[in-house]
């Protein structure tokens, strides 16, 4: 899933600061999984803000209303009857769904809530991990399942860099380093020869070095 | 190969394929454009070294180029072996700067990672990796070689450079460093300088592993040494420098030098190292990186008893 974290509420305020009425927009896809912009999290926002506000002696208001997903057009009509009773929309989805609310509604103006991270999954209970850097052209069948685009500091093919100690990477004794981990796994298994293989130079045009991408299924086109 | 039998000619290639002991510097290019203190540098190390290693943006730290160092010294008749690193450029880069390395008279390069810029004064910088440092030692061997670019399309003079590449035998997993190296081989470098080199005996099985795969037939390794100035940085290299493995018992025999006598045992200790790697199995030169102490290279290279420097017509 994509994985976000939400923005400083300072940060927040001060995108809203001239503004009176706003609605502030949920999601119930990702965002919700990882904690950051579902029902939940959207009433947590919503009374800080509220506060915040009234503490500056500039009471606002705000609604809340929290959609399927918004990066689905289908689910933004959920909005369409209020969207324009209010001086601006806080979104609390990951990037796309700003996005896909400006294009829906092109007169008004949308604010993001959150950061979006990375994609990945939970490792541990408050814990979210990346595993994907969406690169377009999976190699982890060669890695043993272990994708070194995503999780390499350096996204070298041919590791561990010399800076890999005690299995962990050079930028921090947070991040596996996972080379070590890939390395071990083949030792392990007997099949070192696989990385006696010198891979080909990657051919980043299917990842965003290529432009912004599309998926076109056919079949599925109206 | 060139109509006398070598890859590139350089000087450094020159002495290895003479069967002698190579002896390479290192210096690091100014943090600006200040051109007389990279000459005050690395004129310490003329007439004492093959060939110096300029470094590339090291520690991710920004620097004046090492293209544009290295042809400095070109042009001041000291050679220099041009190191590139990946975390800076993607491919077009690279070949390009081979490419204009090579015009400006460069004739030796080290292709290396680079440190993350994590590490770096401009952390906020995109790191780039658009290949790897295996990758980078293929595509200068097809450029050289076959006179091709990795899109196919052949190159107008190919760039007859003596490609080098690094090996940390101190990294982990331990047991598989031997084969990363077997892997730089077959890419296609021709020398190795290594990581420095303080746990010795971890060296000495490094390189029986590396003579017993038959790598040392393949390619020439040169050690790699940095000379300790005191206790403290050993400590701090120890902690701070990544894949660095530092003995306790180094860090307590500088100690035990007393003040004011452990740059002296740093020099002693590491003119030992360079006695034993002449005899070592496998060590074809010593690489040593006398970083921010150029000045004690004459010093240590008399120490170590490995002047005067071969020359050729």
């Amino acid at each position: 899933m994509i994985v976000a974290d939400r923005k400083p509420l300072e940060e927040i305020l001060e995108m809203i600061k001239d503004y009176e009425k706003v609605l502030l927009v949920g999601c119930k896809g990702c965002v919700t999984v990882c904690n950051v912009g579902g029902r939940k999290e959207v009433e947590v926002l919503g009374a800080a803000l509220r506060i915040a506000r009234k503490k500056e002696g500039r009471p606002i208001t705000l609604d809340e209303t929290t959609i399927e997903r918004q990066c689905d057009p289908e689910y933004l009509e959920q909005i369409r009857d209020i969207h324009d009773q209010y001086d601006g929309i806080l979104s609390m989805a990951c990037g796309v769904g700003p996005q896909f609310l400006s294009e829906a509604y092109p007169n008004q103006k949308f604010y993001p809530t959150i950061n979006t991270k990375f994609m990945g999954g939970a490792t541990e209970h408050g814990v979210w991990e990346e595993r994907c850097a969406g690169c377009g052209t999976c190699l982890i069948h060669k890695y043993d399942g272990l994708c070194p685009i995503a999780r390499c500091s350096k996204s070298i093919m041919h590791g561990p860099c010399g800076g890999s100690a005690k299995g962990q990477c050079e930028v921090s004794d947070d991040i596996e380093c996972i080379w070590d981990t890939i390395v071990r796994k083949k030792m392990e298994q007997g099949r070192l020869e696989d990385l006696r293989i010198i891979r080909e130079n990657k051919d980043w045009r299917t990842a965003r070095d290529g432009g912004p991408r599309k998926s076109i299924r056919e079949e599925l086109k109206k | 190969m060139n109509e006398n039998g070598l890859k590139s000619g350089s000087n450094l290639e020159k002495v290895l394929v003479a069967g002698h002991f190579a002896f390479t510097g290192e210096c690091g290019p100014p943090k600006g454009a200040n051109v007389e203190h990279l000459k005050e540098k690395y004129e310490h190390l003329r007439g004492m070294v093959d060939s110096v290693n300029i470094t590339d943006n090291q520690t991710a730290v920004v620097r004046m180029s090492s293209v544009a160092a290295s042809a400095i010294m070109v042009g001041d008749g000291i050679e220099p072996n041009y190191q590139m690193v990946c975390r800076d450029r993607n491919r077009l880069a690279m070949m390009a700067d081979i490419l204009g390395a090579y015009s400006l008279g460069i004739k030796n390069m080290l292709c290396l990672s680079g440190d993350h810029q994590h590490f770096g004064n401009h952390p906020q910088s995109k790191n780039v990796y658009d290949i790897d440092s295996i990758q980078l030692i293929a595509m200068t061997k097809l450029m050289r070689d076959e006179g091709k670019f990795p899109n196919g399309e052949d190159v107008d003079v190919p760039p007859k450079m003596f490609i080098g590449a690094a090996s940390n035998p101190f990294g982990d997993p331990y047991e598989f460093r031997v084969h990363r190296l077997a892997n730089k081989i077959d890419a296609g470098t021709d020398f190795i300088q290594t990581q420095c080199i303080y746990n010795m005996p971890r060296f000495r099985e490094f390189m029986k592993m590396a003579v017993d795969m038959g790598l040392t037939e393949k390619c020439y390794i040169l050690a790699g040494v940095t000379p300790m100035k005191s206790a403290r940085m050993a400590k701090y290299m120890a902690k701070f420098v990544p894949g660095m493995d530092v003995p306790e018992e180094l860090i307590t025999r500088l100690e035990g030098a007393g003040k004011g006598k452990q740059a002296a045992e740093g020099i002693k200790f590491a003119v030992e190292q360079i006695e034993e790697f002449k005899e070592m199995e496998g060590v074809a030169g010593v690489h040593l990186m006398a970083i921010e102490w150029e000045h004690k290279v004459p010093e240590i290279a008399e120490m170590a008893k490995v002047l005067p420097r071969p020359t050729f017509d």
